[in-house]
């Protein structure tokens, strides 16, 4: 069975007819050959797919591009404006966040996400109180990236990476 | 003068890329090409007796259906055994395709090729296979019973053998003053990288030849294999690899069946074809490693010195031994870490077993020997009632002693020689970074709020950069940009930083004006691959010498044009110049025009390059004798033994008495590969290394049931750490240079991980009380092992005993 759905991506806009199996992560990679988010595992355990949709990170993996008709999708290439890293992106790139760079793409849309949860007052599994407004330090940045894995391991420098990342988007 | 790139911590040249997502993996790749699936085997053990592929026929979209019937030739002949130890009894690999019987769950047993991936699934879903299911041989005691075997032709599952000896070790233990014996358990775990396997082919009719893209560990190695089975010259298969998402060990595996079959598909369909490998696959399908069970007889004196040391190994290597034996090699002689063992007997036994190859995995063999070695080392001084670091210091390799020969043949059939190191230094360092001095005082004071907390220590000696040889290919451009390229491949360790930063030093150019090419045949068809903590040291080294060809040549050209002695120049900042006198020069890019006699000029700088540009030596030719047109030099890195680099590790752990969750408090590295290319580098090498010690300790193994199905083969049940999971680390670093390449570096891939098993399971029982001797450990391995302890099944350390006796008499209880 197919569908007929607009997707807007990285700003620009794509009408579209896909099987309705496909997933956004598929639609994304192999239709529009946007291959910035990543295939790690399509089971939604890994990350790699991180995109934000409509503002919100999620797993592109786990999401059928159907469900996706008329939203807006950002992945790690739409993120910078003008040609300038996005402060996440450039945080990564200073505090060397990443080696094999496959999870990356997903780690920069997944910490974008992130902190604009944190900065409306979403709470998270770390232990705190729910009530209370997050702040954001390592244990913090940890439990609430832990949506993301990285085999290469990088995650002392990630977690240093978004601490920057937040330090600059205040 | 430019600052020097060696040794400073630059910012990795890969970044901008990858983070914007414009890197380019195999799966970003090949968007017009055929996806490829393979049926797999859902049986550990099986007669394959049909594969009926009818009614996948009628699948909208399907291209072609192949199974082991279609394939003929060298095709049709099992794989190829890759390193064929002398030890190996009986080597068998497996077939591109089933050929009759399946030895793992996972096995391929047809291809199936469609228009997209989708449509190919939906056709391999209808292929019928009849399987007549045998029995399964499960763990390293069945493969040792041998009441089932794995292959057809063999009368038990050994699938190779070596015992190697340095003195009478079983005299020396038995003349002892003490003696000791343990089993040692380690389990499998795998690599796992976030990109999995892939290859991607297109041929061209026209020119006969092949284009491969896989995500490999060698390039050449892939590009040997693939242009055997298909029976082409190897000039004719060009192997790139593209970005690659992670390696550590599996992608040094090759050829893999599906990266023979998808350019046999290619050049049969005359179309691209790609194959993507699923996480599923990839942990039935690809390789695992770390299975090894150890028993350790050691004889020492009061001292807590060895005088002997007996080790067996047995080793689960799964259905086949396409790799042949490293890993059991690598553990055999590295288990000696920096210690003298006195005499040394060890002797392995590989088996096969029903279930999914192992091949190297980062360590690969290391992790598994440190932990049989550190074991020994803490029960040693357990028994004596010495502190654990003492007896260490009493067997350390003395620096005046290197190099040390250990007597032994290393992996690369080469002798066991340590070439240099500070191994008494390192543990001093390790003990101060994690306070091993104040700790008892610390563990009593926890242990008065209620909570238990343990130090451990592990230390360790790992061979790297092993040869044959590396090679690498420097070329100054017309526009004086310096193109660099070398065989081996990067999976992420920041390869075209590091060469860039010591060809930049080599050349006096900005790195901004380097560009590397790793793992391209068409720019470096000599090469052997990344593995073994190779890349500076091979590679590194290659580039190096290749630079000083560039520079002495460089250097002669411009003498020539500038009327000066090559003596007095010298090059900075991209340009030749008289040294003291920076207008006197030339960039290299003209001295690159100059190096290449032409008759056309094509532009205004080739013109400098004409017969016409300069009067000549009419009495020499334009191209001096021995000399070749061009700024560019190769050269090659071939040294006579692996260097040995080393580190220690120190953990602080907290068990909860409760819930037996493992807590690091505090994890120490001190490591010494030689000189340091990027610091930056190196350390994001050993955060990544821990984090798979640590994982490979706490959380991950392979949970195979007794029918030999894998029953955690996803990222929901294997666990890999998160952030949430990994500690902070402190690093600190010492350089002992190797004396056995021109750069003086030694490997830093591989050692993060190494006592990552070893140093966890030294805290655990230090935290508990009670020895610790298989790993990993879960929480509930954990409770399970405080349920036998109290049931008296275990016995306490010594130690622990001697602190109760204490406390016991500080509250006026008996000693025990
Ligand atoms: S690919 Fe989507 S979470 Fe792994
Ligand atoms: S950088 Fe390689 S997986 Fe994260």
């Amino acid at each position: 069975m197919e569908s007929d759905i607009i997707l807007r991506v990285n700003g620009r806009e794509w009408p579209l007819r896909v099987d309705t199996r496909t997933t956004l992560l598929d639609a994304l990679r192999e239709r529009l050959g946007v291959t910035s988010p990543k295939k790690g595992c399509d089971h939604g355990q890994c990350g790699a797919c991180t995109v934000l949709l409509d503002g919100r990170r999620i797993n592109g993996c786990l999401v059928l591009a159907v469900a996706c008709d008329g939203s807006e999708v950002v992945t790690a290439e739409g993120l910078g404006t003008d040609g300038e890293l996005h402060p996440v992106q450039q945080a990564f790139v200073d505090h060397d966040g990443f080696q094999c760079g496959y999870c990356t793409p997903g780690q920069v849309c997944s910490a974008v996400g992130m902190l604009e949860e944190v900065a409306a007052g979403w709470p998270s599994a770390a232990g705190r109180p729910v009530a209370d407004t997050p702040v954001l330090d390592d244990a913090e940045i940890r439990e609430r990236m832990s949506g993301n894995l990285c085999r290469c391991g990088a995650y002392a420098n990630i977690v240093t990476a978004v601490r920057a990342a937040k330090e600059v988007s205040r | 003068m430019s600052a020097r790139m060696f040794g400073a911590p630059v910012q990795r040249t890969e970044d901008e890329r990858l983070l914007t997502g414009r890197g380019a993996y195999l799966d970003d790749l090949g968007a017009d090409a055929y996806a490829a699936v393979f049926v797999r085997s859902p049986h550990a053990h099986a007669r394959v007796r049909d594969v009926d592929v009818t009614d996948a026929l009628d699948v909208d979209g399907l291209i072609a259906v192949y199974t082991h019937e279609d394939l003929t030739g060298p095709m049709a002949e099992p794989l190829p055994l890759l390193l064929p130890h002398p030890c190996i009894v009986d080597g068998r690999t497996p077939h591109a395709l089933a050929a009759g019987y399946v030895h793992h769950v996972g096995a391929p047993v047809a291809m199936v090729v469609a228009r997209d991936r989708y449509l190919a699934e939906d056709a391999a879903e209808r292929i019928a296979v009849d399987y007549e299911v045998l029995a399964p041989v499960v763990g390293i005691e069945a493969a040792v019973a041998a009441e089932h075997v794995v292959h057809a032709g063999m009368s038990d599952n050994v699938a190779a053998h070596l015992v190697q000896e340095v003195g009478d070790a079983r005299a020396a233990i038995a003349a002892a003053p003490h003696r000791l014996e343990l089993d040692l358990d380690i389990e499998r775990s795998a690599c796992t990288p976030m990109e999995g396997r892939g290859v991607y082919a297109r041929w061209d009719e026209a020119g006969g030849s092949l284009r491969l893209y896989s995500s490999t560990q060698t390039a050449s190695g892939v590009r040997a294999a693939v242009a055997a089975k298909l029976g082409l010259d190897v000039g004719r298969v060009e192997v790139v690899v593209p970005d690659v998402g992670g390696g550590f060990g599996v992608k040094i595996m090759h050829p893999w069946p599906e990266e023979v079959m998808v350019p046999w598909a290619a050049r049969r369909l005359g179309h691209g074809v790609k194959w993507t490998e699923d996480r599923r696959e990839h942990f039935i399908a690809a390789a695992h490693e770390r299975g090894q069970r150890h028993t350790v007889r050691a004889g020492f004196d009061d001292e807590g010195r060895l005088l002997g040391l007996d080790v067996e190994i047995l080793h689960d290597n799964g259905a086949y031994l396409p790799y042949g034996v490293i890993v059991p090699i690598v553990t055999s002689t590295q288990l000696l870490g920096p210690y003298k063992p006195g005499a040394y007997r060890v002797e392995f036994r590989s088996l096969y077993t029903t279930t999914v190859i192992v091949t190297p995995y980062r360590g690969a063999g290391r992790p598994q020997g440190v932990f049989a070695m550190e074991r020994t080392m803490d029960a040693i001084a357990d028994r004596l009632g010495r502190d654990r670091a003492e007896v260490r210091e009493v067997n350390l390799i003395r620096p005046d002693e290197m190099p040390y020969d250990q007597g032994l043949l290393f992996q690369d059939g080469r002798p066991l020689v340590y070439d240099s190191g500070d191994y008494p230094r390192t543990l001093r360092m390790v003990k101060e970074l994690i306070g091993w001095e104040g700790f008892a005082a610390e563990r009593e004071r926890a242990r008065a709020e209620g909570r238990r907390i343990g130090i451990g220590l592990a230390c360790y000696v790992e061979g790297t950069g092993p040869g044959p040889y590396e090679g690498g290919h420097v070329q100054v451009g017309t526009d004086g940009r310096v193109r660099v390229a070398t065989g081996l491949t990067s999976q992420g360790q920041g390869h075209h930083t590091i060469l860039a930063q010591i060809v930049a030093d080599e050349l006096g150019v900005a790195m901004s004006d380097v560009e590397v090419t790793t793992g391209d045949t068409r720019r470096m068809p000599y090469s052997v691959g990344t593995f073994a903590s190779r890349g500076a040291v091979m590679s590194g080294s290659a580039v190096a010498l290749a630079a000083r060809k560039v520079r002495e040549k460089a250097l002669r050209v411009a003498a020539d044009a500038l009327e000066a002695d090559p003596g007095d120049l010298e090059i900075a900042g991209g340009r030749v110049h008289v040294r003291g006198v920076p207008g006197a020069g030339m960039d290299l890019g003209t001295v690159a025009v100059l190096s290449n006699p032409l008759r056309y000029a094509f532009d205004e700088a080739s013109r400098a390059a004409t017969q016409f540009a300069r009067p000549a030596d009419h009495a020499a030719p334009p191209v001096p004798e021995g000399d070749a047109p061009g700024l560019e030099g190769t050269d090659f890195h071939s040294p006579l033994r692996s260097t040995f680099a080393n580190g220690a590790h120190a953990v602080v752990v907290e068990t909860d008495p409760e819930t037996a969750e493992i807590t690091i408090l505090r994890y120490c590295v001190v490591h010494d590969c030689g000189r340091l290319v990027n610091p930056l580098i190196v350390e994001g090498q050993i955060h990544g290394g821990v984090a798979q010690g640590v994982a490979g300790a706490l959380y991950e193994r392979m949970a195979y049931d007794a029918d030999g199905q894998l029953l955690n083969a996803s990222f929901m049940d294997f666990l890999v750490p998160y952030a949430s999971e990994i500690p902070p680390i402190r690093i600190a670093h010492l350089e002992t240079p190797s004396p056995l390449n021109p750069l003086g570096v030694k490997g830093a891939g591989e050692a993060g991980v190494i006592p990552g098993a070893a140093v966890i399971a030294s805290a655990i029982e230090d935290a508990e009380g009670f020895p610790v001797r298989s790993m990993p450990i879960s929480p509930s391995d954990l409770f399970g092992l405080r349920r036998r302890f109290a049931a008296g099944e275990i016995p306490p350390l010594r130690r622990a005993e001697r602190a109760r006796g204490r406390r016991a008499n500080e509250t006026g209880e008996p000693d025990v």
